[in-house]
């Protein structure tokens, strides 16, 4: 069931002489089964937009439908479109509550209406899903390591096998390796099961590696939805946003600008290191 | 909602109340407190009213930012007025079930409804008007004379600055915090006051602990900044009254000797009121 | 002179059960020796939990080694009557910008270290203005911290200890919890220090990025310095770092693999500009 944003606008503070227009008539379809990042930075709209998507936040104007039915409607279920659409926030502290791991990943299941033996039997699922370590199920979530935590806090969403699993800024604060552990996880929770993974952050480089639709937001407005290759094309105008390139990508484009015959579109460091290596070596012979 | 609640924020702008000396507005707004229960006659509310539109405008804080501050105190505001509309006995107005509605209720009501609404109003412009550090230097120079006792003044000082400044950033938390429940399907709304109140546990276990780490952390900041006590500080902004302190209060005597003056009709004749019934009832 | 002078510093922290007797001891520092100069730009790099954090609280005498001293201007941070000169002398500024700030106005905020020091209002106003201009924030000083970003408010933090006249400024992670852009404000903001006012920086963070201009790297793991050196020295031993759980700079990361490759690439290339530069000879 596609999720799909009409003409969609926030306004905060709307009578007074300083409206806030943080979402600017956005009209997105997101339909089910891909794996989109959505990019902006700080200020820029992607945060208000993701809460739009599961009825945290209504729009001042325009609509949201979520399987052909507006959200805004009297007889609409809020809480059944929380199921199906999974919002993960930035820090899983926010969401740690019980006593251990598995309990709080409980939560989400039980308050679907699932009994507790459908509930545990969820949590095991989710956990799992989440390469969770076996030996923290029962461990406080005072704890966990940071990256664990954030494990947690996407199980306790995915417990509720939403059809929509939205992540607002899951690398925050982690380190290199462990940021690439849970993109690697999202990854290939997206492949396995299918779901609809919408990843917010303000990286470009972990972006660009992984997702197949970028949505980049500025000033509340979609600015480019298309694949990440075709949107990093535009790098002076990411730049003025405040977003930039991935550094594989701006260091190519130098080379080609310089007149080695490198591939401007690259986006990983390998693919650049390939990409030079040919050029160069192909340029000596 | 709970972003409504303005009391114990600061509204940044320029004015002749910003910038007098929080030990003028803090003697203000304790004078402006006990003349609202001297007066009970509508010359003595206009009174009010005026005087504190008047403090307001000079204020230049927008009366609809003092204003939304009430909303969060709306459900105490309508509990007041219930239980004295309903439970003041007097001359009878209109009766149904158990409930009985009298002249003197209606009366008692309003009266609370004012006071209380021109409390709130008042107290929040000194809040709002004075940054927590002025306002706290304020009140350890007020209340210096406590020291003499041993009073800790300006620890307790420093601990109520420190708690104005982290209410907005735990009510935002909150908000987040909630969002972040909501979106895994709890449920705040429905249900009676039990499951309410059960409710809100997700909500307060995640803001304690984010509470008590941002109080640890805070206290490892302030020693890091060599904070160790009150004793051998140094003032930045050390509090010197001003000319227009002194007018300040000139004005502020002025309205309370007017305001007994016109509250004292009613105070002599409620005194003699009470001797002629007492006399009566012997 | 050295400004901190670390000798072979040993920290265990002791788990102890609900009576109270000790369980476990976890070594959070392991014979950790690192010297500062006088004007130095040091990196502490080292992912989480690698004790570098542990580090830094020593240098403000928040924490104390079991074993071994740690002299900071010259004193050592266990003497108890040269607390407060040893934390005047060394200025911390913490990861998290909201739990670090305690006016509710930038410019009350920045004067709240001379207060405590005891400083006569005059000077503190002098020292308000002449921080807040070394950090760019001078403009912001009548603001609400609530109402800046986060690079903003950690400006605000650094402006904080600079107006406490230290000899040298700690920096704990200042990054971690920013945006992108935030992040390049506030380590512009320290190099700006390291060059112009000539402050003795010693920055700790995970983004190898930071601390490229550094003068000297220190590289920390389980509690130890497991590297050290110029950055160039440093960032030329790519599959180390990439061990010890280290952002290493995208063109450091691609000249390593061209290296690989067979390209004659020299060691420790750090920028683009370099990478591009050396790419252009190879032709």
């Amino acid at each position: 069931m596609p999720l799909i944003l009409d003409h969609v606008s926030q306004v905060y503070n709307p009578d007074t002489e300083t409206p806030v227009r943080a979402l600017d008539d956005v009209s997105l379809v997101l339909p089910e089964g891909q794996f989109i990042g959505i990019i902006g930075h700080t200020g820029s709209g992607k945060s208000t937009l993701v809460q739009h998507l599961n009825g945290l936040m209504m729009p001042t104007e325009g609509n949201v439908y979520y399987n052909g039915k507006d959200i805004a409607d009297k007889d609409f279920n809020k809480k059944e479109l929380r199921k199906h659409v999974g919002l993960v926030f930035q820090y899983p502290e926010h969401q740690l509550f019980e006593t251990d791991v598995f309990a709080d990943v409980c939560f989400g299941p039980k308050n679907m209406g699932l009994t507790k033996k459908e509930a545990e039997l969820a949590a095991f699922d989710a956990l799992r899903k989440v390469d969770f370590p076996n030996d923290l199920y029962y461990a406080s979530v005072f704890e966990l390591s940071g990256g664990q935590k954030r494990r947690a806090a996407i199980a306790g969403v995915l417990a509720m096998k939403p059809d929509f699993l939205v992540l607002d800024e899951p690398t925050a604060g982690l380190d290199p390796v462990g940021r690439y552990e849970i993109l690697d996880m999202v990854s290939a929770l997206h492949k396995e099961s299918g779901m609809t993974i919408i990843l917010v952050s303000h990286s470009m480089e972990d972006v660009a590696k992984y997702v197949e639709r970028v949505i980049v937001m500025d000033r509340g407005k979609v600015a480019y939805d298309d694949t990440p290759r075709e949107v990093f094309t535009h790098g002076e105008e990411l730049e003025a946003m405040g977003l930039g390139i991935p550094e594989s990508t701006r260091i190519a484009r130098m080379l080609k600008d310089k007149g080695i015959n490198v591939d401007p579109d690259v986006l990983t460091v390998t693919e650049a290191a390939d990409s030079i290596y040919a050029a160069v070596t192909g340029n000596n012979k | 909602m709970i972003r409504d609640i303005t009391i114990g924020q600061y509204y940044q702008t320029e004015s002749p109340v910003h910038r007098l000396d929080p030990r003028v507005k803090l003697l203000g707004t304790l004078l402006f407190i006990i003349t609202l229960f001297l007066y009970k006659n509508p010359a003595g509310y206009a009174l009010g009213i005026v005087f504190l539109l008047a403090v307001i405008k000079t204020s230049r804080v927008p009366i609809r930012f003092i204003t939304k501050g009430l909303k969060g105190i709306l459900v105490v505001l309508l509990l007041t007025v219930i239980i004295n509309l309903f439970l003041t006995p007097g001359t009878e107005l209109v009766s149904f079930w158990k409930f009985t509605i009298t002249y003197e209720g209606i009366g008692v009501a309003l009266t609370m409804l004012f006071r209380l609404t021109m409390l709130i109003m008042g107290s929040s412009i000194v809040t709002l008007t004075t940054t927590p550090n002025n306002l706290t230097d304020g009140l350890e120079k007020g209340l210096g004379f406590l020291k003499i006792f041993r009073g800790p003044v300006g620890d307790v000082a420093m601990m109520m600055s420190i708690a104005l400044r982290f209410i907005p950033i735990l009510m935002e938390e909150t908000d987040r915090i909630m969002k972040a429940q909501l979106a895994r399907g709890a449920d705040f709304e429905s249900g009676n006051i039990v499951k309410k109140a059960k409710a809100l546990v997700p909500v307060l276990v995640p803001l304690f602990v984010s509470a008590f780490r941002r109080a640890g952390d805070l206290a490892m900041a302030m020693e890091a900044r060599c904070y160790r006590g009150g004793d051998g500080r140094t003032k930045m902004k050390p509090l010197i009254y001003k000319k227009r302190d002194a007018i300040a209060y000139i004005i502020l005597f002025s309205f309370v000797i007017l305001s007994v003056w016109i509250g004292r009709w009613q105070v002599i004749s409620e005194f003699f009121n009470s001797l002629y019934l007492r006399f009566i009832l012997k | 002179m050295d400004i901190v002078k670390a000798e072979n510093v040993v920290f265990e922290y002791i788990r102890r059960d609900e009576e109270g007797n000790p369980t476990d001891v976890t070594t959070a520092l392991d014979h950790v020796s690192i010297d500062v100069r006088q004007g130095e730009f040091i990196g502490i790099l080292g992912h989480n939990g690698s004790g570098k954090s542990t580090f830094a609280k020593h240098l403000n005498a928040i924490l104390y080694p079991t074993e071994g001293t740690i002299y900071v201007g010259g004193m050592n941070t266990k003497d108890d009557d040269k607390l407060w000169d040893v934390r005047s002398c060394a200025g911390m500024v913490f990861q998290n910008p909201d739990n670090q700030i305690i006016g509710q106005v930038v410019e009350e905020d920045v004067g709240f270290g001379p207060e405590n020091l005891g400083v006569p209002t005059k000077e503190i106003w002098e020292r308000v203005e002449e921080s807040l201009r070394a950090v760019g924030m001078l403009e912001y000083r009548k603001k609400s911290p609530n109402k800046l970003s986060g690079g903003q408010k950690q400006r605000v933090s650094i402006a904080g200890v600079l107006a406490m006249h230290p000899k040298c400024i700690v920096l704990d992670e200042p990054t971690a919890m920013l945006d992108p852009s935030g992040r390049k404000e506030v380590v512009r903001a320290i190099r700006g220090l390291n060059d112009v006012e000539k402050m003795t920086v010693i920055l700790i963070t995970h983004y190898m990025d930071e601390v490229v201009h550094a003068d000297r790297i220190f590289v920390m793991d389980k509690g130890r310095v497991v590297m050290q050196g110029t950055p160039k020295e440093v960032f030329s031993d790519v599959p180390t770092l990439e061990k010890l759980r280290l952002d290493v700079p995208g063109p450091t990361r691609i000249a390593w693999e061209l290296k690989k490759k067979g390209l004659p690439l020299p060691d420790g290339i750090l920028t683009a500009e370099e990478l591009v530069k050396e790419i252009e000879k190879c032709r």
